[in-house]
Parts: structure tokens; C-alpha cells; sequence
């Protein structure tokens, strides 16, 4: 197919044009604003990267977007698409909050955070478990029934939190505070561990969760025999089947997974930043989640990369927004619709014209031999 | 249950269903094409904003309607380039044009009228007001009768008129003509109508245009023809999902949309007037279950426990020309 393409091209030089092309029409919005793009861009940038709060912050929402673009992305490789990360990682929140809340949060983090941990990717999976189901016995598209879980996720958090959770005498939806022993060290702390001088922010070790999670997918879809069958599911389903792999055990394993790595991102913000379970957890990182994948072109790598540059977004965004007051948090979600635009829908608008070369130059070499 | 009461219902459900009908035919024409939209929520949204604004500004709700679907259709050629010209994923297509309708609305929104993303009031020639059908006063006394007739089918606006007529409207476009023949075809099989002649592009790129076209109405709707009088921020709040999820419902049929989307519109009024509702004394039905009925239901359809939902055969498939 396209074979005459160099992989420096394929997994650089395409995804970077078009990564490109999604900036320029967000500075030319910038622009339209009457605002500066080059001087917005350097808040951004600053704000982000130019101090160890700013860093904080970056990686605190860069952890939240890996779990949720390794989400997209195992499911991906499956040949599946699983929109449903939103909710799965509403539902995994539910499941740290009430592990929080139990009399375990009155014990050590050190007992409540593998319990958490396990919480949040058995809440995440029994919320993807019922789509995988009914997709692979009964062929049900997933695309449709993950986001009918989005809602009916939005509805049980809503419920739990106006009807259960919420504190006796109070109006706001959200549950009490978590024990002190449900308190998960932020990054700060562990640098003081080592006579680290970091500002205050809610980077936690979620963040190496994460990282923990994307070596495991590495694994998982490279080096092993099920990773290969989830690939070569993904490929062509009908020449597995051939193979001798079976659809539906690929189906539940890959949703499985997704759902586990989505539930876990609830970790960063419940546990790591809110200490108590509030309406809005996820933060809407279930969608940035599908950006991230489509960026980092399902690979763990690419997909840290993308969340750091996701998180470099959110957090220079939000002192962007301090600094130009035509400019706010819609802007980025805006350069989010942009980057799944042009890097997922429109990616083959660059990537023919590029083949096509290629091809040109292969059988041009091919006739001068 | 009283009278009053099963009036005040169904006319607060005719009024819900409204945007939910719209969207719903607007995913009918594109999905029976072969073309999966899940972007019917981002095209509402970013007609609510278009339409809004350009009455704001104009004060003519008419130039508002058009601007609501032009800005509708704009995105409704975005997913037609990118999911029938350059065949991507056409899921991938659609989330693309719902988070950049959301960031759009409210960044243009925020900038052009300063009022942290709504647009200004409408009042008057900028709305779409309620139309009073001839002898609907006279009537009114008439008992039963005279109440429906006065008060469920007098006293809607243009918008609600033309959705409802859109369905047999839709029906016969869709079954007795030869363009809803050929657009059943090339979501159903397109090598067959490529093979007779006919561009399967072209023919998917109308139907795109006319799912723009309607989410855009539907838009318009919302920001011009009920009591919001103007945009909010995120103000179809899930209602293109919920038309989605309508349109699976009704196994893409018009009939079926029109039943599909009064139930949800129905479920969304008890919700809007009942806070829980309690049943025999026994059970408490919280409203964020009535408020997911609309899912839950979808769910079950697609689970194919009652009947079953079998999308147009070639939906979501780009058509890749032999040559």
C-alpha cells in the first residue's frame, strides 16, 4: 500500500504537517482576535514549561491524557473504537472515590493506592465490559453503545452525588473529603525525598502509573502473542479469523484493557487532585484522549508525547487566558477539534500527495535501473 | 391525571421533540447514504451559535435561519470531504466536528459579543414566535376538542411545523422517488450504482448536505424558537446524541424517528416536570433515570433484544472506486 513511503515520513514528517497545518488556523484564530500569535504563543509556552508549577501542572494533565490515549489506542489496534473513555473513567472515578471513603481512607496511602488502583480498573472495565459484550456476541457497534455509556456514566455520577455521596447540609454535588490516609503523595513530596526543591501542584505519582502503563502496552501490542492477535485482528479481521483467532476473545481482552487504562485515570484527578469525587472529575480528558492517540499514532511513545504536548496546551492555555483576556480555555478545545481534524479526518489530504511522490520517485528509480 | 395535565405533557413534549425530530431525519439522509454522522451534535451546536448570532445582529430570525445552516452545512462539508473524498474514519470525522463546534461557538461567541459565549437576548422578529392557526381563540372553549386543538396544535412555531411535515416528507423523498432510491442504494450496496452509472460521491455528498441542512433547523431551534431566546454555551447539551440514538431506534425510518423521538422528547418533558417520580408507593424513579431512559433504551434496542437495529449495509464503509 504504502510501502514507498520512508517510516521517517510516515511517522514524523505527516503527522508534523498536519499537526502543523491545525496550528496555523488556531493562530490565524489568535490572529482574528487581535491578538499576537508569536507573543501568545510565548505565554503559552512560559506558562507551561517556564517554572516548575507550570511543569507541575503540564505533567499532572499529561498523566490524565496518557491513560485516556493508551484507552483509545489499545482498543484501536483491535480495530476498535472505543469513544466510551469519558465514561469509563466517570465510572473508574466512582470506584477510587469509594474505596476513598471506606474506612481504608483512614489507613496509609501506601495500602489505599494499589487498592485504589485496582478499583479504578475494575470500575473501568465493567463499564467497557457490556459494550465489548454486546458487540462481539451480538454485534452491536461500539462507537454507538460507548457513547450511550458516556451519558448513562453522566447520569449514575449525578445521581450518586445529589442522592448518596453528597454531604449532609451542603448544596454543591460532590462527596465529603477523602481521609488524610487517602492522600497520595504529589511530585513535590517525592522530590523532597530526594533534596528536590518542586512548587506545589498536583502532579502526582499517578504520573508513574502512567508511564508504568505505557511500557505495558508497549509489551502488550509488540512484544506479545496477544498483542499480535489484536493487531492482526485490527488488520483484517475476516484473515484472523482464518488464522485462528478468535473474535470475541480479542474483542473483550482489547475493551478490557481500554476500559482498565481509561478507569485509571481517575486516579490522577480524584485521588491526586480533588480528594473527594466531584461532577466533573474527567475533565473532559476522555476526548482529548481520542487527539492524543490519533497524534501519537497509537504508539506508547507517541502517545506520551502527545499527552505532554495536550497538557503543555491545557496548562498554557489557562495562563493565557489570565494574560489575554480575548483568549480562554474554548480556544484550546478548539485546537483539540483542529488536531483530530487534521491529524485523523483530513490526515490523507497530506499523506496522498506525499505517497504519490514516493511512488513516482520508487518507479522512476525502478525504470532508470 | 388530569386533563390539563395530559395537555400540558404532550404539548411540552411536541416542543422537545422538535430539535430531536430535525437532527434525527438530518442523520437518516447521511446514514442511509452510507455515511455515519456522529457529528449531528457539533452541527446542532454550531448552527444554534450561527443562527443566533446573525439574528442578534440583523434582528431578522429568518437571515438567522440561514446563517444556522449555512454554518451547519460548512461542517457538514467538512465530514463529507474528509469521510467520502479523502475516506477517513468517518467516527474520527465526526468527533472532529463536534469538539471544534464546541470550541468554535464559544471562542467566536466569547469574542464577537463579549458575554462569556452567549449571544445577546432576542425578542421579536429575531425569534421564531409562536404562529396562532386560524379560529384557534374561538376554538378554545370547545371542550377536549377545542383544547387540543388550541393549545397542542395552534401555538408552535414555523420550525415545529416544518419538522413535522418533514417525516412524510422525508418518507416519500426516501421511498417513492428515484433520488431515495438511489440514496438507499449507496448505503446499501455502491458497487451496484456505481455500476449503473451514477456517482456514488455525488450522491453521498447530497445526502451530507441535507443531514447539514436539517441539524442546522435544528439548531435554529434551539437558539431562536424556544424560551432561551438566543445561544448558551453547549446548549444542545447531548440532544444530537440523543437524536443518534433515536435514529437507531427507529431503524432509520421516518416513521420510526417520529415515534423514537416524541418517546424521548416525552421521557426529557416527565423529566423537566418531575423531580423522582414514585410508582404504586414501591419505587422511587430518580430523574437521572428518567434522564438516561433515552440510552439505556437505545442500548437495549441495539442489543437486539426487541427486534433489531441493522444499520444500511455500506454505513461507514468509504466507497473505494475500482479503476
Amino acid at each position: 500500500m504504502n510501502s514507498n513511503i520512508p517510516k521517517w515520513v510516515d511517522i514524523g514528517l505527516i503527522p508534523g504537517l498536519n499537526l502543523l497545518i491545525a496550528f496555523a488556523l488556531a493562530g490565524i484564530g489568535v490572529l482574528v482576535v487581535g491578538e499576537s500569535p508569536y507573543r501568545a504563543l510565548t505565554i503559552l509556552l512560559q506558562g507551561a514549561l517556564g517554572s516548575s508549577y507550570g511543569i507541575g501542572y503540564t505533567l499532572f494533565y499529561a498523566t490524565s491524557f496518557v491513560f485516556t490515549g493508551l484507552a483509545v489506542a489499545v482498543a484501536a489496534h483491535a480495530g476498535h473504537f472505543n469513544i466510551g473513555g469519558e465514561g469509563q473513567a466517570g465510572v473508574g472515578g466512582i470506584g477510587v472515590a469509594l474505596i476513598c471513603l471506606s474506612f481504608l481512607g483512614d489507613s496509609h496511602w501506601l495500602l489505599v493506592f494499589p487498592i485504589a488502583v485496582l478499583a479504578a480498573v475494575a470500575f473501568g472495565v465493567a463499564w467497557a465490559f457490556v459494550p465489548a459484550y454486546l458487540q462481539a456476541r451480538r454485534g452491536s457497534h461500539i462507537v454507538i453503545t460507548t457513547i450511550m455509556f458516556n451519558f448513562i456514566a453522566a447520569a449514575l455520577l449525578v445521581y450518586l452525588l445529589v442522592n448518596v455521596l453528597k454531604v449532609e447540609g451542603t448544596l454543591a454535588p460532590e462527596s465529603r473529603r477523602f481521609g488524610e490516609g487517602a492522600r497520595i503523595p504529589q511530585m513535590n513530596e517525592v522530590g523532597s525525598w530526594f533534596g528536590l526543591q518542586l512548587a506545589s501542584t498536583p502532579w502526582n505519582i499517578s504520573f508513574f502509573v502512567a508511564v508504568a502503563a505505557c511500557v505495558f502496552t508497549w509489551l502488550l501490542i509488540w512484544k506479545s502473542k496477544l498483542g499480535y492477535e489484536m493487531r492482526a485482528f485490527g488488520a483484517s479481521a475476516e484473515a484472523a479469523v482464518y488464522a485462528g483467532i478468535s473474535p470475541f476473545k480479542i474483542t473483550m481482552v482489547a475493551m478490557t484493557i481500554s476500559g482498565a487504562m481509561a478507569g485509571m485515570m481517575a486516579l490522577n484527578t480524584v485521588m491526586g487532585e480533588s480528594q473527594r469525587l466531584i461532577l466533573d472529575a474527567v475533565q473532559g480528558a476522555g476526548f482529548v484522549g481520542i487527539a492524543v492517540a490519533l497524534m501519537g499514532r497509537s504508539h506508547p511513545v507517541g502517545i506520551f508525547l502527545a499527552a505532554v504536548l495536550f497538557g503543555i496546551l491545557f496548562q498554557g492555555g489557562a495562563e493565557l487566558a489570565f494574560e489575554m483576556p480575548a483568549i480562554n480555555r474554548d480556544l484550546i478545545v478548539m485546537i483539540q477539534g483542529l488536531v483530530i481534524l487534521f491529524t485523523g479526518a483530513l490526515e490523507n489530504m497530506i499523506r496522498w500527495p506525499i505517497s504519490s511522490f514516493f511512488d513516482f520517485r520508487a518507479t522512476a528509480k525502478e525504470a532508470a535501473q | 391525571m388530569s386533563f390539563e395535565l395530559i395537555i400540558q405533557l404532550t404539548d411540552s413534549t411536541i416542543r422537545l421533540t422538535t430539535p430531536l425530530l430535525l437532527a434525527c431525519l438530518a442523520g437518516m439522509y447521511s446514514e442511509r447514504s452510507g455515511v455515519f454522522d456522529i457529528g449531528l451534535e457539533g452541527k446542532m451546536l454550531a448552527g444554534a451559535f450561527g443562527a443566533a448570532a446573525v439574528a442578534a445582529v440583523t434582528g431578522s430570525a429568518w437571515i438567522g435561519l440561514m446563517a444556522g445552516m449555512g454554518v451547519s452545512v460548512f461542517f457538514a462539508i467538512i465530514h463529507g470531504f474528509a469521510a467520502i473524498t479523502l475516506r477517513a474514519n468517518q467516527i474520527i470525522s465526526g468527533v472532529a466536528v463536534n469538539v471544534l463546534a464546541a470550541g468554535m461557538s464559544a471562542f467566536i461567541g466569547q469574542n464577537w459579543f463579549k458575554m462569556g459565549g452567549q449571544t445577546p437576548q432576542l425578542s421579536g422578529s429575531g425569534r421564531f414566535n409562536e404562529i396562532s392557526l386560524p379560529l384557534a381563540e374561538t376554538l378554545s372553549g370547545v371542550p377536549v376538542l377545542g383544547a387540543i386543538y388550541s393549545d397542542l396544535i395552534s401555538g408552535h412555531n414555523i420550525l415545529t411545523y416544518a419538522a413535522f411535515v418533514a417525516v412524510p416528507l422525508s418518507a416519500w423523498v426516501l421511498f417513492k422517488t428515484r433520488y431515495g432510491l438511489r440514496l438507499r442504494a449507496v448505503g446499501e450496496n455502491p458497487g451496484a450504482v456505481d455500476t449503473a452509472g451514477i456517482s456514488v460521491e455525488r450522491q453521498r455528498f447530497s445526502a451530507v448536505l441535507i443531514c447539514g441542512v436539517l441539524c442546522g433547523m435544528a439548531g435554529a431551534y434551539l437558539s431562536l424558537g424556544t424560551s432561551a431566546a438566543g445561544f448558551v454555551r453547549d446548549m444542545t447539551a447531548g440532544k444530537g446524541y440523543i437524536a443518534l440514538a433515536a435514529l437507531i431506534f427507529a431503524k432509520w425510518t421516518p416513521k420510526g424517528a417520529l415515534l423514537a423521538c416524541m418517546l424521548f422528547g416525552f421521557l426529557e418533558a416527565i423529566g423537566n416536570k418531575y423531580q423522582s417520580i414514585t410508582i404504586f408507593d414501591l419505587f422511587v424513579v430518580p430523574v437521572q433515570f428518567m434522564q438516561a431512559l433515552p440510552y439505556i433504551l437505545t442500548v437495549v434496542i441495539l442489543a437486539g433484544f426487541v427486534g433489531k437495529a441493522v444499520p444500511p449495509k455500506s454505513g461507514g464503509v468509504p466507497y473505494i472506486k475500482e479503476r
